[in-house]
């Protein structure tokens, strides 16, 4: 059976991992390369890099930091951040990416994904999706945010995700805005309105505090997958722990220990 | 994270089509001690003692990329000669006769067909599975039955009938079973992806270096001359 996957997630800003609340006050977290291999040790089953400048010129200062990080840490790699055409996509893969994530692009020209997915395959297209609660309406309605949280779209969340799922996204990455940094728990409403209509894998991020989160956003959520940043960077909790949370609530999560002698 | 193996080992020739990445796959084997070469040309195999075929992707396409680049004969020539082979994802399905997925006509080698994953609850199957051993295999050494390593496709290898059992070396599940290992003669080939699936992985792909070092030693003389096409020579 599939394991559930934990993804530390290291938002990278000129070639430092970077971390915020909501998107915004950030903190020096480390050189990315170095964090990614230390949790890559630890246990993690992913890395996903976020390039937060997502400027042309900061770039290859993020190509260089990935190359880094595949020479040293030898599981799945996945960048986001600013890639806006297969040429740049076919760059960051090149640089030893497994996955591009395209969130603000992706949702500028929804052709993207598709043209990526054609090229490259759709195990290697992620399409971030940035989600807010709209006051008040019941059912629960989100709206996606583009350009790191900034901007507001006339988008339902919901209907992009089911929408960039049939246009060859291989997963998709749900971070809840509302929760972002917050350490108050996932939004699992959110998770689970998409990933019960979507055939894709769910990544839930945002909002991780405790290894009972994790736990809730794969029962409640049905989130494929699990993504963190400051609770790992800040040490509040081991990735190790996180999953023994995740086997004690009996989720098939990988052991470190496939290694014998 | 686990042992480097020694600098100047087995010269392993790395296959480079087009379908994919292969900085991960030219790593991993560097960390684990092989003397890695990215090969695109027949000619570039000369010396080389072990050849892994990686890729994603479609099987069409891929077959037309190698025949262009006029590599399908040396490389059906290299498994018949017994010389050591590792295919990894589309690598091992290319060994098989055929893909449904776009009904490209493959390398024959093992029976049975590509097809799409059976009662598959999500597609691409994307992820850490447990590849449960039905065989022992060098390949597999220290590591533990059940081990989980990282998964990319949405396609598998089915052997036919009576050729699965022999072939099998382990069996994934993600909603139907699936075949995850094979070996046939000095042919492998795995599913997933070894240079993805940290140390499970690199041991895997240790493994290989070791059991194809002792292969290529062991059938080098007598298979090298055998219309080898100047693949013989040796290191």
């Amino acid at each position: 059976m599939l394991s559930r996957r934990v993804i530390p997630c290291l938002d990278v800003a000129n070639g430092r991992v970077v971390k915020g609340t909501r998107f915004v006050d950030l903190v020096d977290e480390g050189d990315p390369a170095e964090l990614a291999a230390r949790y890559a040790d630890e246990g993690a089953d992913e890395i996903v890099f976020l390039d937060i400048n997502a400027a042309p010129e900061g770039r290859g200062t993020l190509l260089d930091v990935v190359e880094r990080t595949a020479r040293r840490a030898f599981i799945p790699l996945t960048v986001g951040g600013g890639v806006r055409s297969t040429a740049e996509m076919r760059d960051v893969l090149r640089a030893g990416a497994d996955k591009v994530s395209l969130n603000t692009a992706a949702v500028t020209d929804p052709a993207l994904v598709a043209r990526c997915a054609r090229r490259f395959g759709s195990q290697a297209v992620v399409v971030a999706i940035d989600a807010r609660r709209r006051p008040g309406p019941w059912p629960a309605e989100w709206e996606v945010l583009v350009r790191g949280g900034r901007d507001t779209t006339s988008l339902d969340a919901i209907s992009w995700a089911v929408r960039a799922a049939d246009l060859g996204a291989g997963e998709l990455l749900v971070t809840s805005i509302d929760r972002d940094g917050t350490q108050s728990g996932f939004d699992t409403e959110l998770l689970r309105a998409i990933a019960d209509r979507v055939g894709v894998p769910v990544i839930a991020s945002g909002g991780a505090a405790e290894p009972q989160d994790f736990i809730r956003a794969v029962v409640d959520g049905h989130a494929d997958a699990v993504l963190a940043a400051s609770i790992f960077h800040r040490r509040i909790h081991a990735i190790a722990d996180v999953k023994s949370a995740m086997a004690a609530a009996g989720l098939p999560v990988r052991s470190a220990a496939g290694v014998a002698a | 994270m686990i042992l480097a193996g020694p600098r100047g080992g087995l010269s392993v020739a790395v296959v480079d089509y087009g379908a994919g990445n292969l900085v991960s796959i030219e790593q991993a084997l560097t960390f684990v001690g092989a003397d890695v070469r990215v090969v695109s040309t027949p000619a570039e195999l000369d010396g080389a003692r072990a050849l892994v075929v990686p890729g994603v992707g479609a099987a069409r396409p891929a077959m037309r990329r190698l025949t262009r680049a006029g590599l399908v004969d040396p490389l059906l020539r290299w498994i018949a000669l017994g010389r050591p082979y590792l295919g990894i994802c589309l690598g091992l399905q290319l060994l098989f006769d055929a893909s449904d997925e776009d009904g490209a006509a493959t390398f024959g080698v093992i029976r049975g067909r590509t097809v799409r994953l059976e009662d598959a609850p999500t597609l691409p199957h994307i992820g850490w599975n447990q590849v449960e051993r039905q065989r022992d295999h060098a390949l597999f050494a220290g590591i533990a039955d059940r081990a989980d390593l990282y998964f990319v496709h949405s396609y598998a290898g089915r052997p036919d009938g009576v050729g699965r059992e022999v072939i099998t070396l382990a069996e994934t599940e993600h909603g139907g079973r699936f075949v995850s290992a094979v070996d046939r003669g000095n042919v492998l080939g795995v599913q997933f992806h070894p240079e993805r699936s940290g140390g499970t992985g690199l041991r895997l792909l240790g493994n290989f270096v070791r059991w194809a070092t002792a292969v290529a030693a062991g059938a080098g003389a007598e298979l090298s001359p055998v219309g080898a096409g100047g693949t013989g020579g040796g290191d």
